[in-house]
């Protein structure tokens, strides 16, 4: 609720609609104990007094009431009719959403076309058959208004209840033996709860413009008496002599509707989980680079060199060190492994390399990383995008998201080609086929035109791969590619990468979480906990005499095929936080190694440059 | 004893038909029977699309079968009422974190069974609560939190406490630790394996990692496009699998020290479900098939000592 209330007024001008719409509703809750002359008595013979004269401060109207009194009331009068009229419509139109969604099929089917129905009157035409079938009269145009807004809420609140009808938790509170009422009530109301909240905030300055349309057009509130509808209504003939009379009532239109809605904006923005996450604000298009120490010296290893890079993320007062001084180096035609689990910041290291970690909250604090001796952190936005997909490429988890929905896959690898290649269509397009038959989609000159919903998932995954050959590539990052994949694509998948690095020489970056994989695929590689590497070497040589206690315990928690049914070793505790990092070796908590001397200070590297281990109770010793 | 039993079992979903358009028919799930004992647990394998999930959801009554029986400890249960089903058998969700309702607390999620399965009084509640959490190792202080102050494998271990509050003789685990990392996934499975006989349950295991499935189940079902291939004990059927399917998939996981090779080199897609191909639906990819597999689907037929399979042409 703090937090609302606070990113609430941090925009401003909802800060400003607030406080004038309080100062109104304020006004107006205390209308009845102030001062005021009674607005329905007439007296013809002040009539259409000025503003600011004696004992009228806002003058009189056509009939000599006091406007000041006409006023207050009025805006009493107007501001309830228009919040019934909203909470009315809210509950009717919410509970119309939330069953029409819940139940889906044809109870939806028939619900929302009857919604759909009342839609597609213009609404003020219907609210002017409702008044005519009902007579005039405010309680009348109240239902009015309220019934031609039912279907704005039940439109919304359906769209948000069909996406949580489908979750997980509603088939848990049904098999916990609870009926439909009870989810309705309990499960899925606190959950669309605040989209209620802002459709209401968003609407209620529309509902009292409507109402105080329905009064001016004489259908709503009847004389005497007043609100701000009929007030302007009333002052309209003398528009032109008088226009003080409809001026103060249509300066109160306005301050109400104008503060409504601006302070509604703001509910939305403050309430929306994805404003709040910042999910909106566009990332840059290069990660943020703000290196505190001194730039590493070149060291000339590898083809690609990652230096001491520290990636942090900063979120509020939060500090998440995602990468922590990891040095890494990649030969020509080399495959190296990066294994760990999920917050271990692998993925992190991998982005980081061509600057795409979003920023914000990302920003790369020190470090280098070198491709052929240049540094990637200092190069300017153009020549880094020249480089990636051209010399580095990528290749994500899910196929299904980093393709785009809406274009062919052909004319997406046509696209990835010409970004750095002017060549003709023609041209192009032949290169996309090729592509396509490198990467084993068989009738390749057919699959060019699908779109890829209409691939099966590792046939994308395929097409991810040909899109990273598209330039080719001397290095390419594959992160986690086959986790989404089931067992028998995932073995092609693998099959397809380690020829064809083997055929072009490409040096691969693996990312995983799978030792399976790792021993397959990798010569070296290199396990990270925490944001640091905590062991590197010869895949062979790790895999059989892992020396740190992590890569050893992490080993036997993976089950292995041919081993029968038993008890399963286990890490007790759980990875940590990489915002609450403890101080020494970040495994430290869940080792059974651990002394005193792991609790402290910086712990290094041992080892020879093949194999080395950030440990100072190795498994095994390292020459 | 046979804690469960299921004949003919089968789910066909109705999808397309538009206004000009004829409606086709999925067959998730092909008629299928099985038994399950007492104490048992049965591990199902298939890949996406294979039927498992839609095996299982039926199973507990989220989804009403199109033909076929359910039987728990010998008592009838076909009309799928979740309620019903919900004291005898319970589900545990692939993703720990989505099965929570994100606005209630862990306190409220834990009495929802007690409450409506069981209708306890809240001093009964808070013992039994208490007395479940201590056997899945949670803290009573984590009652009064919400479900996204906890980590993936706390949030597994709380599915897995509000699915025994229900006191259900059996439980469906469906891929309860493939959201989790490999630290923690064995961690659950552990835990796992010591209620099942600290409260006398069985399990039915769905995962698509074989090697898991291997790890805690007595007897594994594979499927495949909707109908069991092959059926035995955990030890053979990946030792010594009989259906080119079983076979298949064995080859496919990968192992430490096992050269790269593509196991199968023929079309790999499944096979359309709105229009499957007549015989054997894995003939497509089969290295074995011959014209009698396209012609005439195989039944599941004893295969060995302890072993079925459904295939014209097993593996020896």
């Amino acid at each position: 609720m703090t937090t609302f209330l606070k990113l609430l007024f941090r925009n401003r001008l909802a800060a400003l609609g607030a406080v004038v719409l309080g100062a109104i509703v304020l006004l107006a809750l205390v209308t009845p104990l102030l001062p005021l002359a009674d607005p329905d008595v007439t007296a013809t013979g002040d009539r259409f007094m000025r503003p600011f004269t004696e004992g009228h401060l806002l003058g009189t109207d056509h009939l000599g009431r006091d406007l000041l009194s006409r006023l207050l009331w009025g805006t009493r009068l107007s501001l309830a009719v228009g919040i019934a009229a909203a909470l009315v419509a809210g509950t009717i139109g919410s509970a119309i959403g939330i069953v029409a969604g819940y139940f889906g099929g044809r109870i939806d089917n028939v619900i929302m076309r009857g919604v759909d129905m009342l839609m597609a009157f213009p609404y003020i035409l219907l609210a002017l058959a409702i008044v005519a079938a009902l007579g005039p009269g405010l309680l009348n145009a109240l239902i009015a208004v309220a019934a031609v807004n039912i279907p704005f809420f039940a439109r919304n609140i359906r769209g948000v209840t069909v996406g949580l009808a489908g979750r997980e938790f509603i088939d848990a509170a049904r098999l916990a033996g609870m009926g439909h009422g009870r989810i309705i009530l309990t499960e899925l109301l606190p959950n669309v709860a605040s989209t209620i909240v802002i459709a209401m905030s968003t609407t209620v300055g529309w509902m009292i413009l409507e109402t105080a349309g329905l009064s001016f057009l004489g259908l709503g509130s009847q004389p005497p008496v007043a609100d701000l509808g009929s007030m302007l209504g009333e002052a309209r003939a003398a528009l032109i002599t008088n226009p003080h009379t409809s001026v103060v009532p249509g300066v109160m239109i306005f301050l109400i509707v104008m503060s409504i809605n601006l302070l509604g904006d703001g509910v939305r923005d403050a309430l929306d989980p994805r404003l709040r996450s910042g999910a909106l604000t566009r990332p840059r298009a290069v990660t943020l680079v703000d290196r505190k120490g001194q730039v590493p010296e070149a060291d000339q290893k590898g083809l690609l060199n990652i230096q001491s890079l520290e990636t942090q993320f900063h979120v509020g007062p939060r500090i998440f060190r995602a990468v922590n001084e990891v040095s890494l180096h990649l030969n020509p035609g080399e495959a190296l492994g990066i294994i760990g689990e999920s917050g271990s910041g692998k993925s992190v290291t991998a982005l980081s390399v061509m600057g795409l970690v979003a920023s914000p909250p990302g920003v790369i604090t020190g470090g280098a990383v070198r491709y052929a001796g240049e540094d990637l952190l200092s190069a300017d936005y153009r020549s880094l995008r020249q480089k990636r997909g051209n010399n580095v490429a990528y290749i994500f988890q899910d196929p299904l998201s980093t393709l785009h929905p809406l274009y062919r896959v052909g004319d997406q690898l046509t696209e990835a080609i010409q970004a750095h290649h002017a060549v003709p269509d023609a041209t192009a397009r032949a290169r996309a086929v090729e592509l396509l038959k490198d990467v084993r989609i068989p009738n390749a000159e057919a699959r060019v035109r699908d779109y890829p919903h209409q691939l099966s998932g590792g046939m994308r995954q395929r097409v991810g791969i040909a899109m990273a050959l598209a330039n080719d590539p001397d290095v390419i990052i594959a992160d986690e590619p086959t986790t989404a994949l089931d067992v028998t694509v995932q073995a092609q998948i693998l099959a397809l990468l380690d020829d064809l690095r083997r055929d072009r020489g490409l040096a691969i970056i693996f990312i995983t979480h799978d030792f399976g994989v790792v021993g397959q695929l990798c010569d070296r590689v290199a396990v990270m906990y925490g944001g640091r590497i905590v062991e590197e070497g010869p895949t062979a040589t790790i895999l059989s005499h892992p020396a740190h206690p992590y890569t050893k315990k992490l080993m036997a928690c993976v089950p292995e095929l041919g081993g029968g049914k038993r008890e399963l070793a286990a890490i007790p505790g759980l990875p940590p936080v990489v915002s609450d990092l403890p101080p020494g070796c970040a495994f430290a908590p869940r080792c059974d190694k651990a002394t005193e001397a792991c609790r402290v200070g910086e712990i290094g590297f041992t080892g020879s440059d093949t194999h080395r281990v950030r440990c100072i109770h190795p498994e095994e010793v390292l020459a | 004893m046979t804690a469960l039993k299921v004949t003919d079992l089968s789910k066909t979903f109705v999808v397309g038909g538009g206004l000009l358009r004829k409606p086709g028919a999925v067959r998730a799930v092909r008629p299928m029977s099985f038994e399950v004992a007492t104490g048992e647990t049965l591990g199902i394998v298939g890949e996406s699309g294979c039927g498992k999930s839609t095996l299982a959801r039926m199973l507990v009554g989220l989804n009403a079968p199109t033909t076929g029986q359910i039987e728990i400890a010998g008592k009838p249960l076909d009309n799928a009422d979740p309620a019903a089903f919900g004291k005898l058998i319970q589900y545990v969700f692939q993703d720990p974190v989505s099965s929570l309702n994100p606005r209630k607390s862990i306190r409220q999620i834990m009495e929802a069974p007690l409450k409506w399965l069981h209708r306890m009084d809240r001093a009964a509640r808070t013992a039994r609560i208490a007395e479940i959490f201590a056997s899945v190792n949670l803290r009573e202080e984590f009652l009064d939190r919400y479900p996204h102050e906890f980590s993936g494998g706390q949030a597994q271990r709380i599915g897995v406490a509000r699915a025994l509050a229900a006191a259900p003789r059996i439980m469906v685990l469906d891929e309860p630790v493939s959201a989790l990392d490999v630290s923690v996934q064995a961690q659950v499975l552990n835990l796992l394996a010591d209620l099942r006989g600290q409260f006398d349950l069985t399990y039915l295991f769905i995962s698509h990692d074989l090697a898991v499935v291997e790890a805690v189940s007595d007897r594994i079902m594979v499927l495949y496009f909707g109908a069991v291939v092959e059926i035995g004990p955990a030890r053979e059927v990946f030792k010594t699998p009989r259906h080119p399917y079983t076979k298949l998939l064995a080859d496919s996981a990968p192992v430490v020290g096992r050269p790269l090779t593509a196991p199968e080199q023929k079309d790999s897609e499944l096979p359309d479900p709105l229009n499957p191909p007549p015989g054997c639906a894995f003939a497509g990819r089969c290295p074995r098939a011959t014209d009698i597999c396209v012609k005439v689907e195989p039944d599941l037929r004893p295969l060995g000592e302890h072993q079925l399979a459904a295939c014209h042409h097993p593996l020896d």
